[in-house]
């Protein structure tokens, strides 16, 4: 056990705890967040992601310990209910989901990838979905709000 | 929602639930202490037990019929506040949880709407509100109820005087039982039923707010983990214990004949431990060899039925000008949440809670009571959401994992499955073998189909009574529900086609009752039933979509050997108007060319593309379904890539057209990632397909070529309403490898048509055409 240090969607926490938690596991269980969930814990599928500087990043295996000082933003920290951000609220309008679990992987990617190249093609937003699974198959709606979100964005 | 909120009023008056003003969900702060649960006072025929009005006019409705994600909370919330006259803001849901909803089995087989929108359960019983609430308001209003007029939860009469309903019954008992003659509204009236309601929980979805039952956190719960066999059939020798030393916070090693388990504070800490614990196990007796795996169905001892049979088929067989003959073959697929499935339990010594994403609230109570040996009216399960679940994946087995573990250490434990446990021990959809004959006469018309089909089969769901039907209740000691080997009777009565065993084009006649949806009159269709060396279970058109593979193929197999259009040739062979119709709207939609198939001028390389198509009357009379595929195939490669899909769909008054959208099109790359990667694979000893590199997906970075999908929705308002969630899917592996064979000349009968599986195909007939 060891103290650590997180920030969390714009709140720091002093935690005592195994080092070698994974950080899904420290968001939901010690924080009680929903937005991340364990899918597979093996990198596989994205429904753990958070942004962890600028870049999207598989909470279900990154030790807390390497988290460092940076802020982590999960799905609930891009915004709230009552003001959701920009690309919450593309996905809002399009109804882009049926079960939901893996929301974090597709809007967190989705935000991370459009932030960092405003510009991206369809193709390199494409690739940045390698490894983001939704087994509803909410493919159509998901693609709609994203070029919404990312047209908006360049306007 | 917060349940340590919820207020039953149970004894004083109307049973109410009263929210949060905000309607997202939070995460529970206290689990419900003691309660009463006794399944009298859900009595379905009683209208208190489906729909209260609180004090402020709020409406109440219970449900048995949960949503996963294919929207049934916000269909069945349009259709109370439809028949109850009040705005759809104005009505609360609760669904699936047994202290509180009716028994209404299990929320499967296409069945919610059938049973919650036609003439009984919740549509009825909102009716009747209604009709009680206008009769109450006759005499204060001092006017006939006929003459008063309901709108938005108010009752106004000629005279203009009104009352509320908050006013005639706020927070107390109807005290009536259902009407079956409580008049309903009818679609031309409608205002929120039949309308493009966006999903109600899609702020709290996008936002993290959403609680699924992943996020269940009771006071003093410990996390649990599963230790599964490392094989097929494997019984335990021996734990040691000692091998947990280096691990802090384990509290408990729970072993129950072949069931082990581990109860730690934290959750990091039980999943090491699962890993590293030692177990000693006894092999398994081994798995049948893959590669000769389909052949060796049809010799097992098997449960047989005949569906249809006009003890002609052979003879007209042999009398026909030709006889096509195809055999098709359907691997197991799995559930593949994209979430591992999880459960939370609470377990006294006298009674339990369980928090489950189970499909079945009331069996699971069944189950999880005869686990623990407590008294049913004891447990309590709550239905959460859980991942996705098309069908029976993890969440009955994990409530059980969770019920037994908190009971070994009586404390509220959580337990989710690693990818692994979910994997290769869910109960996966069935693999299946269909054999089809049929003989064409001089004319070009189908005389004669015959259709014999192997399924593999071993547990299921569990109902009320086989918790051995899945894999916690084996390791528990209980065995699946044993397959009986059985002759084939006469069919007798009605035709069945809940599974579509029976081809959509033949008669279907039974004692001279036809009940198929196609002409021909000489058929017969023999199921046999066979052991599965693994759990099976319903997955998203469960049956339906093998069946459907083969008889949609083998349609587009004779249709060649006719030199006919596919289209033209169903239409000759089929009856039903609904089928029809919906075949001729999705061709219409796709602007189909009347042809046979292959193309005959088709390049044989580079990408060359094709068209199929398929149709369903699905379970025989529970939605009808067309589908058009265009493809394109990289001939190189093997590789196929649907462009485009035109689907026309009919499943009576639509209650939702944005839901049924979102369903549809969900259904159809779904069924593209099975027609075209899904296959479950193993050898000797175990399953091999247990995580997402090793059981194929298609993920969304397909995203940027994804196909369009045009829908053509045909809103029938003069019939009952069917289920539409697993139409669409139903067609999608037929119409593609029909349009592969328009594309290519290639008839792949073997699902997933893998890039290798077409390539390999191409070179043989190249060989063939040389």
């Amino acid at each position: 056990m060891s103290t650590i240090q997180i920030k969390v969607n714009g709140r720091l926490h002093n935690l005592d705890l195994d080092p070698t938690t994974p950080l899904l596991f420290v968001l939901g269980d010690e924080l009680g967040l929903l937005g991340p969930k364990f899918g597979c814990g093996m990198a596989q599928c994205g429904a753990c992601t958070v942004i962890l500087r600028g870049h999207v990043v598989r909470s279900c295996v990154m030790p807390v310990s390497a988290v460092g000082p940076d802020e982590v933003t999960t799905l609930e920290g891009l915004g709230t209910p009552e003001k959701p951000h920009p690309i919450q609220q593309a996905f809002i309008d399009e109804g882009a989901a049926q079960c939901g679990f893996c929301l974090s992987g597709v809007i967190l990617t989705a935000k991370a990838v459009l932030d960092e190249k405003p510009e991206a093609s369809d193709q390199e937003i494409g690739e940045a979905f390698g490894g983001v699974l939704c087994r509803c198959f909410t493919h159509i709606r998901m693609l709609r709000a994203i070029r919404k979100y990312a047209d908006a964005r360049k306007a | 929602m917060s349940l340590s909120r919820r207020d039953f009023l149970i004894d004083s008056g109307a049973l109410i639930v009263s929210f949060s003003a905000a309607s997202i969900p939070r995460p529970f702060a206290v689990a419900q202490g003691p309660f009463d649960t006794h399944r009298s006072h859900i009595d379905p025929t009683k209208l208190d037990s489906w729909i209260a009005v609180a004090a402020d006019g709020l409406v109440t409705a219970y449900t048995g019929k949960c949503d996963f994600g294919q929207g049934m909370v916000t269909a069945q919330t349009q259709l109370v506040a439809e028949e109850l006259c009040v705005p759809i803001g104005r009505v609360k849901l609760i669904q699936c949880d047994t202290s509180v909803s009716p028994d209404q089995g299990t929320t499967s087989g296409s069945q919610s709407t059938p049973t919650n929108f036609n003439s009984g359960d919740l549509a009825q019983a909102a009716a009747t509100a209604r009709e009680a609430l206008t009769n109450m308001a006759s005499e204060p209003l001092g006017e006939p109820a006929d003459q008063l007029s309901v709108s938005g939860g108010v009752i106004t009469g000629k005279t203009g005087r009104r009352v509320t309903y908050e006013e005639l019954i706020g927070n107390k008992r109807f005290n009536i039982p259902l009407s079956a003659s409580a008049k309903r509204r009818s679609p031309t009236q409608w205002t929120v039923l039949g309308k493009p309601v966006s999903a109600l929980d899609r702020i709290a979805l996008m936002t993290g707010q959403f609680e699924f039952v992943h996020n269940i956190r009771v006071p003093g719960m410990l996390h649990g983990r599963v230790v599964r066999p490392p094989e097929a059939g494997a019984t335990l020798v021996s734990v040691d214990e000692s091998s947990m030393r280096q691990i802090s916070g384990v509290v408990k090693i729970v072993v129950r004949s072949n069931f082990v388990g581990i109860v730690a504070d934290k959750q990091w800490q039980a999943v090491q431990a699962a890993r590293q614990l030692k177990v000693n196990w006894n092999p398994g007796p081994g798995l049948p060899t893959r590669k000769t795996f389909y052949e060796s169905l049809r010799t097992q001892p098997s449960r047989d039925a005949l569906l249809v049979d006009s003890k002609d088929v052979d003879q007209q067989l042999a009398g026909a000008r030709a006889v096509v003959r195809a055999t098709y073959a359907y691997p197991f697929q799995m559930h593949g949440s994209v979430g591992t499935s999880c459960a939370v339990a609470d377990v006294k010594p006298d009674h339990a809670t369980v928090w489950s994403a189970t499909q079945s609230v009331y069996p699971t109570r069944s189950n999880v009571a005869s686990l623990l040996g407590l008294a049913v009216d004891n447990v309590r399960v709550i239905y959460i959401r859980g991942s996705g679940c098309y069908g029976l994946n993890g969440a009955d087995t994990v409530s059980f994992d969770a019920a037994v573990l908190s009971q070994a250490v009586n404390r509220p434990v959580r337990v989710q499955l690693s990818r692994e446990d979910e994997m290769a021990w869910e109960n996966f959809g069935s693999a299946c073998v269909i054999e089809q004959r049929a003989g064409i006469d001089q004319s070009g018309s189908i005389v004669a189909w015959d259709c014999e089909n192997w399924v593999a089969s071993r547990g299921g769901r569990p109902g009320y009574d086989s918790p051995g039907n899945v894999i916690t209740g084996l390791l528990l000691g209980y065995t699946p529900e044993p397959l009986t080997q059985r002759a084939a009777a006469e069919p007798t009565g009605e035709l069945r086609n809940g599974s579509n065993a029976v081809p959509s084009y033949v008669a279907g006649c039974i004692s001279g009752k036809c009940g198929g949806a196609g002409s021909v009159r000489s058929e017969r269709v023999l199921s046999h039933t066979v052991p599965s060396p693994f759990f099976t279970g319903p997955l998203r058109s469960p049956l339906r979509m093998q069946n459907t593979f083969a008889h949609e193929c083998f349609m587009d197999e004779v249709s060649a050997s006719a030199k006919a259009d596919p289209v033209a040739f169903r239409l000759k062979h089929l009856r039903d108007a609904r089928l029809i119709d919906v075949l001729k709207s999705a061709a219409n939609a796709a602007k189909w060319e009347n042809r046979p198939s292959p193309q005959s001028n088709r390049a044989r390389s580079g990408i060359v593309s094709g068209r199929g198509i398929a149709c369903v009357a699905y379970e025989g009379n529970n939605g009808y379904a067309a589908l058009v595929a265009d493809v394109s195939v990289d001939v190189a490669s093997g590789r196929v890539r649907p462009q485009k899909f035109f689907v026309a769909l009919d499943c009576g008054p639509i209650s939702n057209p944005d839901g049924l959208g979102n369903q549809t099109e969900g259904g159809i790359l779904q069924g593209m990632s099975r027609a075209l990667v899904e296959e479950v694979t193993w050898d000797d000893k175990r399953v091999t397909s247990n995580d997402w590199e090793t059981y194929q997906s298609l993920y969304l970075d397909l995203g940027f070529e994804l196909p369009t999908i045009d829908i053509s929705l045909l809103n029938r308002t003069d019939v009952p309403a069917t289920g539409a969630g697993e139409t669409a899917i139903t067609l999608v592996p037929a119409a593609i490898g029909n349009a592969i064979f328009n594309a290519t000349g290639v008839r792949l009968r073997e699902v997933p048509f893998t890039a290798e599986r077409i390539r390999t195909a191409l070179s043989a007939l190249s060989g063939m055409e040389g």
